[in-house]
């Protein structure tokens, strides 16, 4: 019996846990069309999200880039299509690796940032201050986050892709010997096969719609932990760490029903 | 009683030597306790003396109010309120020095509404909070809300700024029932009250001239100048020199001065109503008599309502117009410092003689 209270317990405060993400979510949407806006902020945190990010990002696509290269390359080489090397990166890089690498990698610098800073905060009484102020904690802080997330991330993507077909060009040309001009050949065929409303490429609106959510699921999922902090500086620690494993494991289930839904719905 | 004086004494005697004062303990030093009604005591100098009463002190403070507590404080309880009196008349008459005036401005003879009026609130979130706390501040007065830690005094503040809705009973601000307000307005009600956080509640990642700017910002239409000139009319009021402190950040300012800087946040937007959150706590004695000095320049030169929550009893009673005392979920005394120096409630003196 004991157990089964228990149980009930964990299940009610997890679904109440979920019931408020999503409320906050609703609020900080609908705070990006109210006055007064804090265009400041959502400048700051650009910077702080994008901006700063773009190292570990360029850093993280270029490798990924060669080491799709140097892999993809082995495997063909089998039935004699390493030509098609950078048709292979581009479209890994543009529909999956691209999204999900940024979004991994900003969900464990900027999402444990933002939960760490909302966290620490809500323990030291400014989130009350805040209040006390007359300002609305979702609005200044939030919907600031969010909306600077929901535009950088696909930014940081676009980056990110670039930087991973960078580096498998560098393989292509000096490790594989193609020449570099067969390389962008080839991904040109493959960006420019299929498109949505003829106008945007099918890999293009896998690859910019999935950041768009990611942005979302990390800058909620950070301010969701941070503002719900209880415990002191403890409950910062836990505040942060239950942000880059829900964010990160959140990305990657979501990645998965993004790429079926658009596999459905788009012409290839 | 004697298990658990034995348990009790060894870990509890390094603290209760910090914490007793003569007045404390009348029964074990005397002596003191007659030196501490003619001359105030010093609460953060314990004399020898004082450190040896320390253990008994703190075995009563932990055994509770047993019978023979109790027959023991009703025996010294003149004792203890003399103590206090004369600790009154003392900070009274240095006040009085020091303003150049009367401390506390008593209010009008016929009151009319009050600023802020709990009426029988009742709260509870896993356990019971509150249960039927009344208590009035009218125009001009100190309200200081004292009791032990956990009890529930912060909540009082927090159900007056409206970031808690009490589950029953009504929360007046200017005859307005507040619980009833919608988002909005509670924001507008807000506007009206100026409060100190515990840590002083500095947003860190803005300078001091930010942070102080912060409620001029959101909710008036000065311009830079104005705003400016406020920053720095409100740092000079609480003893900041503008000039070296603007450009800090939070971080780098003493305990004291991020006190101060709260201080002159909260007063930024030429509030009605003052809310302190145990101003003093974790300052040294100076600085804790400066701040109590500058909440009572407050209530002078401004005649802002005052709610201050605190365990330090001796600012509380400095800058009290009422007291509000704080027990088992109620307010078991709500008067003058004055009348609770005077109260035969033995709570009242068990919770006197503790500090």
């Amino acid at each position: 019996m004991a157990l089964l209270q228990r149980i009930n317990a964990a299940a009610k405060s997890k679904v109440f846990s979920l019931q408020e993400a999503l409320v906050l979510a609703w609020q900080a949407v609908r705070f990006i069309f109210a006055r007064p806006f804090y265009t400041e902020d959502v400048i700051q945190q650009m910077d702080a999200i994008g901006v700063q990010s773009l190292g570990i990002v360029v850093l993280t696509g270029f490798f990924t880039g060669m080491v799709l290269a140097l892999q993809s390359a082995v495997q063909m080489a089998r039935f004699g299509a390493t030509t098609y090397v950078g048709s292979l990166v581009a479209a890994s890089m543009i529909r999956e690796l691209g999204p999900v690498l940024a979004g991994l990698m900003v969900a464990g610098r900027v999402g444990s940032g933002i939960a760490a800073q909302l966290g620490s905060m809500r323990v030291t009484e400014q989130i009350d201050a805040l209040n006390v102020m007359g300002t609305d904690p979702i609005k200044k802080l939030v919907t600031p986050r969010l909306l600077a997330a929901l535009v950088m991330l696909p930014t940081l993507t676009v980056i990110n892709d670039l930087a991973g077909i960078l580096g498998g060009m560098v393989i292509a040309r000096f490790y594989l010997q193609l020449p570099t001009g067969l390389y962008w050949s080839t991904i040109w065929d493959q960006i420019s096969s299929g498109g949505f409303l003829w106008l945007l490429p099918n890999d293009f609106v896998h690859g910019l719609f999935k950041p768009f959510v990611f942005g979302g699921i990390i800058s909620l999922t950070a301010c969701h932990f941070g503002l719900r902090t209880t415990g002191g500086t403890e409950g910062v620690g836990i505040a942060t760490t239950r942000t880059v494993v829900t964010a990160s494991i959140l990305i990657l289930v979501v990645d998965y029903f993004i790429t079926q839904l658009l596999l459905a719905i788009l012409p290839s | 009683m004697t298990d658990e004086r034995d348990r009790r004494q060894g870990d509890a005697a390094p603290e209760g030597a910090s914490r007793a004062q003569a007045p404390v303990d009348p029964g074990v030093a005397p002596a003191d306790a007659d030196a501490a009604a003619s001359t105030p005591p010093s609460p953060a100098f314990p004399s020898a003396a004082d450190a040896e009463s320390g253990e008994s002190a703190d075995e009563r403070r932990f055994t509770g109010r047993r019978a023979e507590d109790r027959a023991l404080e009703s025996v010294h309880a003149d004792r203890v309120r003399a103590a206090i009196r004369t600790e009154i008349a003392a900070d009274d008459a240095a006040d009085a020095a020091a303003l150049e005036a009367e401390p506390a401005p008593t209010p009008a003879a016929a009151p009319s509404a009050p600023v802020v009026e709990l009426r029988d609130v009742y709260l509870a979130f896993d356990r019971p909070i509150l249960e039927g706390v009344s208590f009035t501040a009218q125009k001009g007065e100190t309200v200081t809300v004292v009791g032990e830690s956990g009890t529930g005094k912060s909540t009082i503040l927090k159900l007056i700024l409206r970031l808690l809705v009490a589950d029953r009973g009504d929360v007046m601000i200017n005859g307005q029932d507040i619980e009833r307000l919608t988002f909005q307005q509670a924001l507008d009600i807000r506007q009206k009250m100026g409060m100190v956080f515990q840590g002083a509640a500095l947003f860190d990642s803005l300078s001091v001239f930010e942070n102080v700017a912060y409620p001029l910002r959101e909710h008036t239409d000065l311009d830079e100048e104005q705003i400016l000139k406020r920053v720095r009319e409100k740092l000079e009021y609480v003893d900041l020199d503008p000039d070296q402190v603007l450009e800090l950040s939070p971080a780098e300012l003493s305990g004291g001065m991020q006190k101060r800087v709260g201080i002159a946040r909260g007063l930024a937007a030429n509030p009605q109503i003052m809310l302190y959150d145990e101003p003093t706590s974790g300052l040294d004695p100076l600085t804790t008599a400066t701040i109590t000095h500058l909440i009572m320049k407050l209530q002078h030169d401004l005649e802002v309502t005052s709610i201050v929550v605190t365990h330090d009893i001796r600012s509380a009673f400095r800058m009290a117009s009422k007291v509000a005392l704080l027990h088992d979920r109620h307010i078991t005394f709500f008067g003058t410092p004055e009348e609770m120096a005077a109260s035969d409630d033995p709570y009242v003196q068990t919770f006197l003689g503790g500090y």
